[in-house]
């Protein structure tokens, strides 16, 4: 994990290859956050803020242990809080970090218009680049798990970096720095999978969590932060974790078929406009033709 | 019923008050600047024409701004020509000779009105069209407001939005090449606001004669 982490895989908006790509092979890197030992401390939200050097965001308190309702451009990083009463009727604490998910095949970038806007780099973070953003929101409709967020005064899209200036300098992103439990993990993919399915190996054998599994949505192509839950067949429970998280339907016949065809209608249309008037021409040449069609008739 | 009155000199008749014109000309503009910017959010392949308008943000700042303007321009036109453009018998059969009309034996045409069915047809598609623009514009001016409860508005108009975007620019097209190219005179007219009598009794058929109130039977 060094500099040539940064090397860019995919670039948004960009027309044409994208230089450089495939030339090293890189891991992945991989944020694994355990929920089933987090214990909603906050301290990764404080890190994140602080790391960050992002100005004071006014909190909302609504009886729960949530900060705030959703992530904001200048909140990347929020513990989603849930009362879920299980079927014995007993109550389970469901506490998830929730913020940027990394995907492999990002909707966010997909749907963004402007060349270089966001590009994933071939560690796998996805990065908007706020000097290249046109602040049109498309990546907020693009996303199916309502992360980017518009900074009303400025007008650019913000979001989780996974501390991507860390990362190139060898260190793990701050919020994991930050975790007293030992919930948040970061490393290759590999590794993280690999510690995440022994996590829940253990919590279906050893705790009484017979769904316990890892949450690695294969709907965006797998993601850059994984979760071990209790009950992977429920993540909605967790602050409405999307159970199969795709690029939205709409956004995907826009960029895919829509574009073409309707590229291919606006030439042919300029092409058929031409060769008609090669072969009619004009319809009269106002008032010579006219008089002369007259004085025939 | 004849307004010989409408007869200006030099054989020439007024088609377009200056009213009606100023109004073409604001929705043109507005149009045009909508369309290219337009193109610029939907393909990456066509993104560079962001900035001869001064780059993507402030193009995304003034497109949903031009879109106002050209929504009012399009009200004022509906408030003008709504009812000139009901559609009439004599569209229909307009419709059934249409191939004469695009091989130019405009002679074998019937007698169109002040508008011919076409015409009319481009105005309700451009009113339309217009109407799904701004509806989806609006969520997309404010996407970031949408909750996420809401986000089907967002999916609906990023898929909506560019379809009704295309139409329109299909209707373009056929407009420009009608008014500069096809039918010499027509582009006149939206400029000095008249045409010429002959214009008029070739295209118009309908109107020439509530103009010169000739029972003459046209061509």
């Amino acid at each position: 994990m060094s500099q040539a982490t940064l090397r860019i895989q995919k670039i948004s908006g960009h027309s044409g290859s994208v230089p450089g790509k495939d030339t090293q092979r890189e891991e992945l890197v991989c944020k694994l956050i355990d929920t089933t030992t987090c214990i909603g401390c906050k301290a990764c939200e404080v890190a994140c803020v602080e790391w960050n050097d992002m100005p004071f965001s006014p909190t909302v308190f609504d009886n729960t242990y949530q900060t705030m309702p959703e992530t904001r451009w200048n909140y990347w990083n929020l513990i989603l809080f849930n009362e879920h009463v299980k079927e014995d009727g007993t109550l389970q604490w469901l506490m998830r970090k929730n913020g940027c998910m990394h995907c492999a095949e990002p909707g966010c970038l997909e749907a963004c218009p402007s060349d270089g806007a966001i590009v994933q780099y071939t560690n796998g973070i996805v990065d908007f680049q706020q000097d290249k953003c046109i602040g049109c929101g498309y990546c907020i409709a693009g996303c199916p798990f309502n992360i980017p967020k518009m900074n009303t005064v400025t007008k650019r899209v913000y979001k989780c970096t996974l501390c991507t200036d860390r990362v190139s300098e060898g260190l793990e992103p701050a919020c994991i720095k930050s975790c007293p439990t030992g919930c948040l993990h970061f490393g290759t993919k590999d590794d993280m999978k690999d510690l995440a399915n022994t996590r829940a190996k253990q919590l279906q054998e050893h705790y009484g969590f017979a769904n316990a599994g890892v949450y690695d949505p294969p709907g965006v192509g797998g993601t850059g932060v994984i979760y071990v839950l209790h009950d992977v067949t429920k993540p909605e429970n967790y602050g409405g974790l999307p159970s199969n998280p795709t690029i939205p339907l709409s956004v995907k016949l826009w960029k895919n078929p829509l574009k073409w065809l309707g590229n291919l209608a606006i030439v042919g249309g300029l092409v058929g406009l031409f060769v008609h008037y090669l072969k009619f021409g004009p319809k009269a040449r106002e008032d010579e033709d006219i008089k002369q069609a007259e004085a025939k008739g | 019923m004849s307004h010989p009155d409408q007869i200006l000199p030099h054989g020439h008749v007024l088609r377009y008050t200056l009213k009606e014109r100023l109004t073409h000309w604001v929705a043109a503009f507005s149009y045009i600047y909508l369309m290219l910017t337009g193109l610029a959010f939907w393909s990456p392949s066509l993104f560079w024409i962001a900035a001869i308008f001064g780059g993507g943000p402030l193009a995304r700042i003034l497109h949903p701004w031009a879109g106002l303007i050209f929504t009012v321009a399009v009200c004022f036109m509906f408030g003008m020509w709504s009812h000139q453009m009901k559609f009439e018998p004599v569209d229909k059969e307009w419709w059934r000779s249409l191939h004469y009309y695009i091989t130019n034996q405009d002679d074998k045409m019937p007698p169109a009105g002040r508008y011919n069915a076409g015409q009319k047809l481009l105005f309700w598609s451009f009113f339309y069209g217009g109407l799904v623009l701004l509806l989806t514009g609006l969520a997309l001016w404010f996407t970031d407001s949408i909750p996420w409860n809401l986000r089907w508005l967002r999916y609906i108009a990023v898929l909506l939005h560019p379809i009704a975007a295309l139409a329109t620019i299909g209707n373009f097209m056929i407009h420009i090449y009608m008014g500069v190219f096809a039918e010499r005179g027509a582009f006149g007219s939206v400029i000095r606001g008249d045409v010429s009598l002959a214009f008029a009794k070739r295209y118009h058929p309908g109107w020439y004669q509530e103009i010169v109130g000739s029972t003459e039977p046209s061509k």
